[in-house]
């Protein structure tokens, strides 16, 4: 028997108030997405109270970035949100070319959009897998990653990696796009267009699971903004906040797509954004491939060490996870001076203690399953 | 009694568990097989042909894994568990016929003595979750306990209908009594709720709360390894072998059925049944345990009040077989009509949602052929709760 439970017990015996149980939820619980560790106290199946702790996967991002060059920080950004490299590195670079005053080859351009979108599927996909297992679905994670690893095989033969592609460089792009870009693309689209739809029909509208996430885990537009909620997590409280629309990059301002937004803000409207996210991603991507000029995507730095200008520099991108921002400063030497991240699913994950509050513990895992934190980012 | 009856019993008892124990090895590996396939996977492949002996490795690798037993265990507790667990399993097996003469032991009362068998499984879970000394594990063993109890109750009543039809306990005589017409036909409410009843009673999805794995990490079996936990995977197993079974002999007409032999048929009845509880664990998630307990003491039980109701009105006014028909399958549709109510709910509210975001996109529009830049501003909506 738990010592803590035969207190409890005898607490109660002697006429004494319920007393909470202290449960330890992670860091190695299986819902948790990484290393993050809840500690609970419940009354029976009721949370009272919870409380988060981070920092099991912390590697020091953001002083490692001071000891490198400016290329080679690329590769850091891979491991920030390690399920949507593409969108990190992106951020990067365009916080390094801002400073510069860079303009990229409009192939580029149109490349990064489409692979940064078809990370925005892989990266969704993932979440309804993940959310699946944790409403005790094992199918749609099957799907899921079935989709998700399509979109893999294209990064592996545009890229070399599967997941830390390292492709994207300052100024443009590692190097040409496959030959055969076009084909893969024709070959991969109308597959995971099916895969999404797919892992849509089976969850999103199944009665359990809207049993489970309906209404669960609410939280206000006004409360969602002051918590710092960006992405598909504020988008679901109704705020129709994308920074793809409200502050156009790269070459976003020459599509169409909707920006889906949600009602009540809580677990299923995060759900459903995020799949309808996915379907506009497809959209995005339909459009790019049409629009893509020919012409050179590689940087016209080349191998060069840059060595930017003095100054300080902002920028932020519509991760899947939400807004990432990096604010870069510079001293004029080949080494950022400094490097902070502002990273989505760490905002997000502040109001995990509002949202667990008098909640069931089954709910616990949901609520944490919707908010789709990656470890990698929160602790950096 | 002669040395020699005990002596056919244990011979009889060892084949019983003999037979079963392949059975559960079967079971597993079509499980694999057919979630597999649901997922777009081929299962196991690579041990033996179409991975056949997936099932043997499987049983030898948890009989090799070392026995831990956690030093803050209740050393007693958690040793009797697993064998409480899997006797209560087996011994149902007693009295459930294959076919007319083939059965271990029949009795007059099997359905009383199954129903009283079956609840005894929930000690074993409730005895290991406690004795483990785990948290998770103490968890799982109360949600086991108040699962179990509070499905056993429309369980037993839909049973108790069923013997009201065939004016009797005994599972021959009700078959015998089938041979006509299955009583799917005459209670077709009575088998969803003895199928959802009993898939909460052996704890599949989507009520596999007790064991959740993405909530309590093994509920009752977390602190178990090797043997011990094969034994309670083997229980696991058998029950959901005598659900199918026993939804086959009441429902399905057990045994009776052209041309085949009747174990043929009754092996292939119970089998489609474990196929639809592999598919509904291929498809549904996990309830929530206050949805579960809501469903159970809401929906199910007072439906199988109305079961029982109907069944006891047809039998002392002798009306004619359809009218019990009809009567059953009207508690079906309307049940069917609530589900379909709740289930175009979000559809509904999904079109609320579309209508706003046009309005939004057009007034974005308006705003940009205003010539002012639409500022991302938070929209009021009505709060949560």
């Amino acid at each position: 028997m738990c010592p803590n439970m035969v207190e409890t017990h005898a607490n109660l015996a002697a006429g004494g108030q319920p007393v909470e149980m202290l449960l330890n939820m992670g860091p190695q619980h299986p819902s948790t997405h990484g290393v993050f560790r809840l500690v609970l106290w419940i009354d029976g199946e009721k949370i009272v109270r919870a409380e988060p702790h981070i920092g099991y996967l912390h590697r020091g991002s953001e002083k490692l970035c001071e000891g490198e060059q400016y290329h080679q920080v690329i590769t850091l950004f891979d491991r920030l949100d390690y399920v949507a490299n593409f969108n990190n590195e992106w951020a990067y670079c365009r916080a390094v070319e801002k400073l510069m005053g860079l303009a990229v080859p409009e192939r580029a351009e149109y490349a990064r959009v489409i692979l940064g979108e078809l990370n925005r599927i892989a990266s969704h996909l993932l979440y309804v897998g993940t959310m699946g297992l944790d409403a005790g679905a094992m199918t749609p994670s099957m799907f899921c990653f079935r989709g998700r690893e399509r979109v893999q095989a294209l990064f592996e033969a545009v890229s070399g990696a599967r997941m830390m592609h390292n492709y994207f460089r300052i100024g443009g792009l590692k190097e040409e796009l496959p030959e055969n870009f076009r084909q893969l693309m024709s070959g991969l689209l109308p597959l995971l267009k099916k895969d999404v739809e797919e892992s849509d029909k089976i969850l999103t509208f199944n009665e359990i699971f809207l049993a489970r996430l309906k209404g669960v885990g609410a939280i206000g537009a006004p409360e969602a903004v002051d918590f710092g909620f960006t992405g598909p997590c504020l988008r679901a409280c109704g705020v129709e906040y994308d920074c793809r629309r409200a502050q156009p990059y790269s070459v976003y301002d020459r599509f169409e797509f909707e920006v889906p937004v949600g009602l009540d803000g809580d677990c299923w409207d995060r759900h459903w954004v995020r799949v309808q996210e996915m379907y506009q991603s497809l959209r995005i991507i339909e459009q790019a491939l049409a629009q893509m000029p020919e012409g050179p995507v590689t940087s016209p730095l080349g191998r060069r060490l840059i060595r930017p200008p003095k100054g300080e520099v902002y920028v932020r991108a519509e991760n899947p996870r939400g807004e990432l921002g990096v604010y870069l400063v510079s001293d004029g030497t080949d080494k950022p001076y400094r490097v902070k991240v502002r990273p989505p699913s760490f905002c997000n994950l502040s109001a995990i203690q509002r949202l667990l509050q008098n909640s069931w513990i089954a709910d616990s895992v949901v609520i944490l399953g919707s908010l789709d934190i990656v470890l990698g980012e929160v602790d950096r | 009694m002669e040395i020699i009856d005990i002596l056919t019993i244990i011979v009889k008892l060892a084949v019983l568990f003999t037979i079963l124990s392949v059975v559960v090895l079967g079971l597993t590996w079509l499980e694999r097989k057919v979630l597999g396939r649901l997922q777009g996977r081929l299962g196991p492949t690579r041990t033996g042909p179409m991975g056949l002996l997936q099932p043997l490795a499987d049983a030898l690798k948890l009989v090799l894994k070392e026995d831990i037993i956690p030093t803050a265990a209740e050393k007693v507790l958690f040793w009797i568990a697993p064998v409480i667990v899997v006797i209560s399993a087996f011994v149902i097996w007693v009295t459930i016929p294959a076919s007319q003469s083939l059965v271990v032991q029949n009795l007059d009362l099997g359905l009383f003595y199954i129903i009283a068998f079956s609840v005894v499984g929930i000690l074993g879970l409730l005895m290991a979750g406690w004795g483990s000394a785990n948290k998770y594990g103490a968890l799982g063993g109360l949600r086991a306990a108040a699962q179990l109890i509070s499905y056993e109750i429309p369980l037993i009543m839909v049973v108790v209908a069923m013997a009201m039809l065939a004016q009797s306990l005994d599972l021959r005589v009700i078959v015998e009594k089938q041979s006509s017409y299955p009583y799917l036909l005459l209670q077709p409410l009575g088998l969803v709720i003895f199928f959802i009843a009993g898939l909460a009673e052996v704890g599949r999805t989507p009520f596999d709360i007790y064991h959740a794995e993405s909530e309590v990490v093994g509920g009752p079996f977390v602190e178990y390894s090797g043997a011990h936990w094969a034994v309670f995977f083997l229980a696991e197993y058998i029950n959901t072998f005598a659900v199918a079974a026993l939804t086959a002999l009441l429902f399905l007409g057990g045994w009776s059925g052209p041309f085949l032999p009747p174990v043929v048929w009754l092996l292939l009845k119970t089998l489609a049944v474990v196929l639809v509880i592999f598919w509904v664990r291929g498809t549904f998630p996990r309830l929530r345990i206050d949805q579960l307990m809501a469903f159970a003491w809401k929906a199910l039980v007072p439906l199988s009040f109305y079961v029982i109701v109907i069944t006891a009105v047809y039998q002392f006014y002798g009306w004619p077989a359809w009218s019990l028909t009809l009567m059953s399958l009207a508690g079906l549709a309307g049940v069917g009509y609530l589900v379909y109510q709740r289930m175009t709910a979000p559809a509904r509210q999904v079109k609320q949602v579309q209508a706003r975001q046009r309005a939004l996109a057009q007034s974005r529009r308006a705003a940009a052929a205003g010539g002012t830049p639409p500022a991302p501003q938070p929209v009021a909506t009505q709060g949560p709760g």
